[in-house]
């Protein structure tokens, strides 16, 4: 069996950050898994820029960003496994993958960090009526398909869901050649970041219609068309308002779901609403010395919040791995009146470093005052201008704050009409 | 005078922003926009919109068919397709780097087409 100080599973931005923290704070043997044939993870698709103006300042595309993370990783003394599948993490924090070169490997791990990050909700977790002819796949799919094996998937597209991959494919497609006929999205609101329907939508004329979902697809061998209908306020089809669409591809981008598998089979906790781990400040799971950070723990807008968490999670594992993380007793976080969730879930009292709580809203808010509290006091009241659940938000708490309450206390984050 | 609302696409916050034009077309005042950038955006946006383009090249010799490419300025909007057609004429033997020019002045707008992977 093999032995390393710190086990990545996943070499994705979040594990390529975590390992290269963990590194930079002195953990000597590090181990990086990644599925596929080359560190980066989804970036590698997504070829469109935006990618890093938080994090370096600057407006990378996603292999760019990628390879900040990559070229940096290279240079140092961490292993990498590509093309390497991780089967299980064992109660023991033993970690068993698979691949052409090593068969079946056991590795012994004094932590983990689990950052498998997240996939596409696919057709079968829809309601659609229709046969199953091709032309019909998630959005994130045909990104593969145009960005990376250079091939059209069709000629007339109608996009389901507003999420930010549909929207970056209806521009991508359309700059192809390709007729996007509209973006369908089942809520009142997008799902999608602001600059991503102004730049791939409004600047292509591609219709945006919400409250509307696709009902039925046609086609035998090949998609022809897709029903498409307004819905009511319960999300359910309103008669009369059907209308057929000729299309020959229909791209799904419904929702992302954290893959947690691995993080199950290891018996960790995993928050319903997230889907993703329950962990503390420092991104350490339910099971001691296991880490999450990225998609696999909540699903992010921006990787450059990503990374932010990765380096927690890194960071983390060092303390961790010397045996100086913090403690002192946890207290408790949650969301209330519209916060559908918090990460992290507990924070230990005598942290070293300010915590931020990140959080989403669940529906579209304007004007309200968000605050953090803890039973009758306020520790944070802010005038928020507009919120909306696809943009992720954080507040900020300060250590010596935290160091004030009492063990085993709730932070409730919320909001009230301003 | 007459305005314009538009939304600001310069970060993920996307701020309302209002323009007043006077009757030449020219920017007169700029609301709404939370920092310097938002400004500016507005400007540009309703004077000479711009745009990053991204797409990908035809590859031969490399580890993928295709290498992710974007322009390493900004191009004016209404020339995004007309770019589109150039890049998709060009083809590439590999190896290709990160930032290697794949062609150069794209319809003499002054912007090179650079490679953003390493193929």
């Amino acid at each position: 069996m093999l032995q390393y100080d710190l086990v990545v599973v996943g070499g994705g931005p979040a594990g390529m950050a975590a390992a290269l923290q963990a590194h930079e704070d002195g953990v000597e043997k590090i181990l990086v898994l990644e599925r596929a044939d080359t560190l980066g993870g989804i970036l590698e698709q997504c070829i469109h820029t935006g990618f890093g103006l938080h994090y370096f300042g600057e407006e990378l595309s996603g292999p760019e960003y990628a390879a900040r993370f990559s070229d940096a990783l290279y240079k140092t003394n961490i292993d990498v496994k590509v093309d390497t599948m991780v089967l299980d993490i064992s109660a023991e924090n033993v970690v068993t993958a698979v691949n052409n070169f090593d068969g079946i490997l056991t590795v012994q791990a004094k932590a983990v960090v689990l950052a498998m990050g997240c996939r596409e909700r696919p057709r079968g977790a829809l309601s659609i009526a229709g046969s199953r002819p091709s032309g019909i796949m998630t959005a994130g799919t045909a990104q593969k398909y145009v960005n990376i094996d250079g091939y059209m998937p069709g000629k007339t597209v109608v996009i389901l869901g507003s999420g930010d991959i549909g929207l970056i494919m209806a521009r991508r497609m359309t700059l192809e050649g390709a007729k996007v006929k509209a973006v369908c999205e089942l809520m009142p609101y997008s799902g999608g970041l602001t600059r991503n329907i102004v730049q791939c939508l409004e600047d292509f004329g591609i219709p945006l219609r919400l409250s509307c979902t696709v009902i039925q697809t046609h086609g035998k061998e090949r998609l022809e068309g897709v029903t498409v209908a307004n819905v009511d306020e319960h999300s359910q089809p309103i008669p009369g308002t059907e209308e057929y669409i000729p299309c020959d591809t229909l791209m799904l981008s419904v929702g992302l779901i954290p893959e947690n598998e691995l993080s199950k089979s290891a018996g960790v906790t995993l928050d319903p609403v997230t889907n993703g781990p329950v962990v503390d400040e420092y991104r350490e799971t339910s099971k001691k010395g296991v880490f999450a950070c990225g998609n696999v723990l909540q699903v992010h807008d921006l990787v450059d919040y990503v990374t932010e968490e990765s380096k927690l999670a890194g960071a983390g594992a060092a303390k961790f791995i010397r045996n100086e993380k913090p403690a002192g007793g946890l207290v408790s976080t949650a969301g209330a009146n519209g916060v559908r969730y918090v990460v992290p879930q507990r924070i230990n009292r005598q942290t070293d470093r300010d915590v931020k709580l990140y959080f989403r809203v669940g529906k579209v808010m304007e004007s309200v005052m968000l605050s953090v509290s803890c039973g009758d006091e306020t520790l944070i009241s802010r005038k928020k201008r507009k919120m909306a659940p696809g943009e992720m938000e954080y507040v900020t708490l300060k250590a010596s704050d935290l160091a004030k309450l009492p063990e085993g206390a709730k932070l409730v984050v919320s909001t009230r009409e301003a | 005078m007459k305005t314009k609302d538009l939304i600001c696409v310069s970060c993920p916050i996307g701020c309302a922003v209002t323009v007043t034009l006077n009757d030449n077309g020219e920017v007169v005042s700029v609301t709404g926009n939370t920092c310097k950038r938002g400004d500016s955006y507005a400007r540009q946006e309703c004077t000479h919109p711009e745009r990053m383009l991204t797409s990908t090249v035809k590859v031969s010799g490399g580890r993928l068919p295709v290498v992710p490419v974007k322009s390493a300025k900004p191009v004016p909007k209404e020339l995004l397709l007309s770019c589109m057609k150039e890049i998709n004429k060009v083809q590439v033997q590999a190896p290709v780097h990160i930032g290697d020019v794949v062609l150069s002045n794209i319809l003499n707008t002054g912007v090179d087409i650079v490679a953003t992977n390493n193929a």
